[in-house]
């Protein structure tokens, strides 16, 4: 068997009682176990369980009960979902070692539906990064070029997934964390719609942008997982009630009439062959039978500088919670104040200390209209734009990230060229709306580039349907999983 | 210090005071690099704060969900055992933190 069947196939199989779940679990630790070395895709392995959950799972079908669509799975989950008496890091020294005391919705919900969890992956800092280079353990690999970067903040998951090491994981997207990785590491990334996915157990980064969502080689495995995950949580104020889209039942009927925009704006900064993998990604949807026309949104170019003000002002509220008093790194002083500075100096590496003062900054008397409110004004103007696309629009269509994986090092020492890494991604956190990265072309140094489709609230069924009608028109050979590794 | 919400550039002292509201105890060299850095992002920025768009109404949050409450029946809570055992110090029950208050211990 391989490891690298796609999540359906597994969970088919394993269902009909083909294959155990004690096979595929032993399959994908022997695949991370050749590579994982040379990649650090994982903050921690947790292998002891996962064959005892693989176990239950067969005891489970044993017994004659379905263990879910996700049955037997290999998943890897990103190392800000919090899992119960596993030990939860974000990549932060300050919250090195810690068990959390419960698990996340989402996990919750991929257990129940059958799914083994083999570790948690690696990020940057409290998902604050565009190339996994701020984790406080070391950076990830790319899987198609060791010396590049995998993307981030959700960088473990991608490689993880392009690796062959899983067929699906989880990845948090506050700005594009889900998507952007995934176009440099070659797979399927999906941010779903704010309030589709529960954030509880997500350590919050920026509460009004972070969403959860799907990692995978297919576009029909991220649709099966995003139902698996979908779906009201009372745990979450800002849950959406209400049905969640149907996805996978609906994934095969084409895009015939639909009105597809390409956003022109996007054009300009992308690498060539970024500009012309999109370009031939549009025409596969126009011989699909779809309506193409060029639009230009220049609303949305102004979505940058609103983020880097919004997310940085949420995060220096959310992370004043780490103050060395409930859990993770304490470094004692005489009096709490100091011991709250000198532990909040030790624990936060250079990316988080600049986010939660430029957030604090924004928040400060004076300055908290200037900066602020502006950007949640300029938050309103990018809303009204999609509006206004949407009335002449089903999806819209445009590049993911503007260039391939870039090499280690060649953006760190300079914050604001490592932010344009996510100048495409972002408008859709600030609107709330759901985009999908697709591995579609090689560029430039034969590596992926990813096509991004963009639609309205709750618009995911037709955004899944899109995505797979460019998966059927993509270059195969740029899609991981990157190396084929048989295992007997 | 409205000459310098206008210019965008933030001095060393400016940086110090953010770093004390936020509670980082910053060495010298990080105060410095951070007074350049945090100078290019807000520089960067500073291109929405010329838009004119004061009768704008501000955006909050992406979904127009209100006042959501939950009935006010007591439900199972998290362990106080397992969450004290995450704590870098407790006593009794609770967290146990250093002195608060400036008075001699």
């Amino acid at each position: 068997m391989s490891a690298l069947d796609t999540a359906r196939q597994i969970a088919e199989e394993v269902r009909a009682g083909t294959r155990s779940a004690r096979e595929v679990t032993e399959a994908a630790l022997e695949a991370v176990g050749a590579d994982e070395p040379a990649l650090h895709c994982f903050n921690i392995l947790t292998a002891d369980r996962a064959l005892a959950r693989a176990d239950e799972i067969d005891a489970q079908r044993a017994r004659g009960e379905d263990p879910g669509p996700l049955a037997g799975v290999p998943i890897a989950l990103k190392d800000n979902l919090c899992t119960r008496g596993v030990e939860t890091t974000c990549s932060s020294r300050i919250l090195a070692g810690w068990l959390p005391p419960y698990d996340a919705t989402v996990v919750q919900r991929i257990a129940a539906a059958g799914a083994v969890v083999i570790g948690k992956t690696n990020l940057d800092e409290f998902a604050m990064g565009s190339s996994t280079e701020n984790s406080a353990f070391g950076p990830t690999r790319n899987p198609w070029d060791r010396s590049r970067v995998p993307g981030g903040s959700s960088g473990g998951s991608a490689a993880a997934v392009a690796a062959g090491f899983v067929p699906l994981a989880l990845g948090s997207d506050t700005g594009g964390s889900i998507r952007q990785p995934a176009s440099l590491c070659g797979v399927v990334g999906m941010k779903p719609t704010y309030g589709l996915v529960s954030r509880y157990g997500l350590v919050a980064f920026a509460s009004s942008l972070d969403q959860i969502g799907p990692f995978s080689c297919s576009v029909a495995d991220a649709a099966t997982l995003l139902e698996v995950i979908a779906g009201h949580d009372p745990m979450d104020s800002t849950s959406l009630p209400g049905a969640a889209p149907e996805l996978v039942n609906r994934l095969d009927e084409g895009v015939q009439g639909l009105r597809v925009g390409v956003i022109a704006d996007f054009l300009p900064d992308a690498s060539p062959a970024t500009a012309a993998a999109l370009r031939r990604a549009a025409e596969s949807l126009a011989s699909a039978g779809a309506k193409l026309e060029e639009v230009s949104i220049p609303e949305l170019m102004n979505g940058l500088a609103a983020y880097y003000l919004i997310a940085p002002a949420e995060a220096s509220s959310n992370l004043s919670r780490y103050d060395g008093v409930r859990y993770g790194l304490r470094v004692d002083a005489p009096e709490v104040t100091e011991m709250n500075a000198r532990t909040r100096a030790a624990g936060f590496g250079a990316e988080v200390k600049r986010r939660i003062m430029l957030g604090t900054y924004v928040l400060s008397a004076g300055y908290y209209d200037a900066y602020y409110s502006q950007a949640q004004r300029v938050r309103t103007l990018v809303s009204q734009a999609f509006a206004a696309a949407y009335e002449r629009f089903d999806v819209l269509l445009g590049p993911t990230a503007p260039s391939v994986a870039f090499a280690f090092g060649e953006k760190v020492a300079d914050p604001l060229q490592m932010y344009l890494s996510d100048l495409y991604t972002i408008p859709s956190n600030l609107a709330g709306h759901p985009a999908i990265s697709v591995p579609f072309a090689l560029g430039e140094d034969d590596l992926p580039v990813g096509v991004q489709v963009l639609a309205p609230a709750l618009g995911e069924t037709v955004l899944f349907q899109v995505a797979a009608a460019l998966e059927a028109a993509a270059d195969p050979g740029a899609r991981g999983p990157v190396t084929r590794v048989e295992v007997a | 210090m409205a000459e310098d919400a206008q210019s965008g550039e933030l001095s060393v002292e400016e940086v110090g005071h953010i770093a004390s509201l936020c509670r980082l105890a910053l060495t010298e060299q990080e105060t410095e690099m951070f007074a350049g850095q945090l100078s290019a992002v807000l520089e960067h920025v500073a291109a929405i704060r010329r838009l004119d768009i004061a009768e704008v109404a501000p955006m909050h949050h992406a979904l127009p969900l209100e006042n959501v409450l939950r009935a006010d029946e007591p439900g199972p809570s998290l362990d106080r055992e397992e969450v004290l055992a995450s704590a870098p110090a407790a006593e009794d029950g609770r967290f146990r933190v250093p002195r608060i208050l400036g008075e001699a211990p």
